[in-house]
């Protein structure tokens, strides 16, 4: 006998099934009166440093259809690529911006919008820098646990070269699924569940 | 964390993620998993700032009933129908530490099994004071409370047959976005529990037992509502003391 490490386990994840909203954002639920506002509703205020942009795209099943249901959330760094988090040690993020954003998919069409500004790079653990990205996390019925992936900017293709993760990514072709493509302000990260475009899902 | 705290952060990465523990993505048994299931493997990656960082929530975000579902979408001097329970406990994480500050957000189906939402079809009724929905923050020793009534089991179309064992649904931030969660939490003694898809997505038996909260005889309040007590674990993460140093640090 040994001593007991005396770890716990992680309590199991469970899916966010197809009323999520009602907990998460009762009022876009139709469930008002509760509280103020949804969270994570307004990520950036008038002071908020940084280049200002919209992230939009879907969840795509493998029929290929948009989800209706799935709710999706994102963590980013500021403008400098400082997190707004106490973890954050190595200065203080801009009070101004949130770095948390949570959004379910319309509806009716199924798109998911962020409105934010464009991180900063941030330091990976060997102290080289990592390309501005977005942490996504999607939850939905059908989903029994929440899937982490991120986002890369189409216009940083230098920085994305240098990046140590994409540099992971085995199947070459599949980089792409981590990188939204810019228009005007605008990039769209579409997410895709299975099939020939499976969005690269991270182990984190 | 208090501003008052002089404890340092932490900010090692977590611990892996034991994913056999949890329900694998394909579990055809619940048919929605099909086609919203990745087919292929993930990519592996030690917790780097982006994800051993996460947001924190205040105590001020917390209006005065937003832990009491009886009251929190009832007119003025009513209440909620249904057995009236409290649900506590602490949230932990893989190491037994509490985790002061985490946000804890539930929901649930009324005492007749019904959501208040507009893609529910099923025939029970809906109560005009229930809402569905509340949240809270842990304290300093990772404990949290509120006041509920029991939600009611509730059918639903997977199989002909199939139906939800009372449920409450939880999702937890804990201290870095590598934390967070969604599950959910049973009853003790519900004989629904084995029989329902969602929950047998899990493999381990004793890992469903986690999720089953205890009646607490203890902790029922004579003559108001009986307790229930469920605790949470969120990941653990490695100590700082032998990683790589971050540029900057």
């Amino acid at each position: 006998m040994v001593q007991d490490l005396g770890y716990l386990k992680e309590s199991p994840s469970q899916t966010a099934g197809p009323y999520v909203h009602i907990g998460c954002t009762p009022n876009f639920a139709g469930i008002t009166g509760v509280y103020e506002t949804d969270l994570g509703t307004t990520m950036v205020n008038d002071k908020t440093l940084g280049e200002r942009i919209i992230v939009r795209g879907r969840v795509i099943d493998g029929a290929g259809v948009p989800l209706k249901d799935a709710l999706v959330e994102i963590w980013q760094a500021d403008a400098a690529g400082l997190y707004n988090s106490p973890s954050e040690l190595r200065g203080t993020a801009d009070p101004n911006f949130t770095g948390w954003g949570r959004c379910p998919t319309g509806a009716e069409d199924g798109v998911f919008t962020f409105e934010t500004i464009k991180p900063g790079r941030a330091p990976y653990k060997d102290g080289s820098r990592m390309a501005p990205h977005i942490t996504v996390w999607i939850v939905a019925r059908g989903i029994n646990i929440g899937l982490h992936t991120r986002m890369y900017f189409g216009d940083e293709q230098q920085a994305n070269a240098e990046d140590p993760l994409l540099a992971r990514i085995e199947h070459r072709h599949r980089v792409a699924t981590l990188v939204a493509p810019r228009d005007g302000s605008v990039y769209t990260f579409d997410i895709h569940l299975q099939g020939e475009k499976e969005t690269v899902f991270l182990d984190i | 964390m208090s501003d008052l705290s002089n404890k340092k952060p932490e900010t090692g990465a977590f611990f892996q993620r034991d994913r056999a523990w949890h329900a694998p993505a394909l579990t055809p048994g619940y048919k929605t998993s099909v086609l919203r299931s990745p087919q292929k493997a993930l990519l592996s990656l030690d917790g780097t700032i982006s994800e051993i960082t996460g947001p924190v929530f205040g105590h001020s975000l917390l209006g005065e009933l937003d832990n009491d579902l009886i009251h929190n979408f009832a007119k003025p001097g009513e209440s909620a129908i249904g057995e009236r329970i409290i649900v506590h406990g602490r949230v932990l994480d893989e190491r037994g530490k509490p985790v002061p500050g985490a946000l804890l957000e539930f929901w649930q189906a009324n005492a007749g099994g019904r959501y208040r939402h507009k893609k529910e079809s099923y025939l029970a009724a809906l109560d005009p004071n229930f809402g569905g929905c509340g949240r809270t923050i842990t304290d300093e020793d990772g404990s949290y409370r509120f006041r509920t009534i029991r939600p009611g089991a509730y059918p639903w179309p997977n199989g002909v047959n199939d139906w939800r064992p009372a449920h409450i649904h939880f999702s937890i931030f804990g201290h870095g976005f590598a934390q967070r969660l969604i599950t959910q939490m049973y009853f003790e003694g519900d004989p629904m529990i084995w029989k329902c898809p969602i929950v047998t997505t899990i493999p381990d038996k004793s890992a469903i037992e986690q999720l089953i909260a205890p009646l607490d005889w203890a902790n029922t309040i004579p003559m108001d509502a009986r307790a229930y007590k469920f605790d949470i674990v969120l990941r653990g993460r490695r100590s700082t003391l032998f990683e790589n140093r971050m540029e900057g640090n």
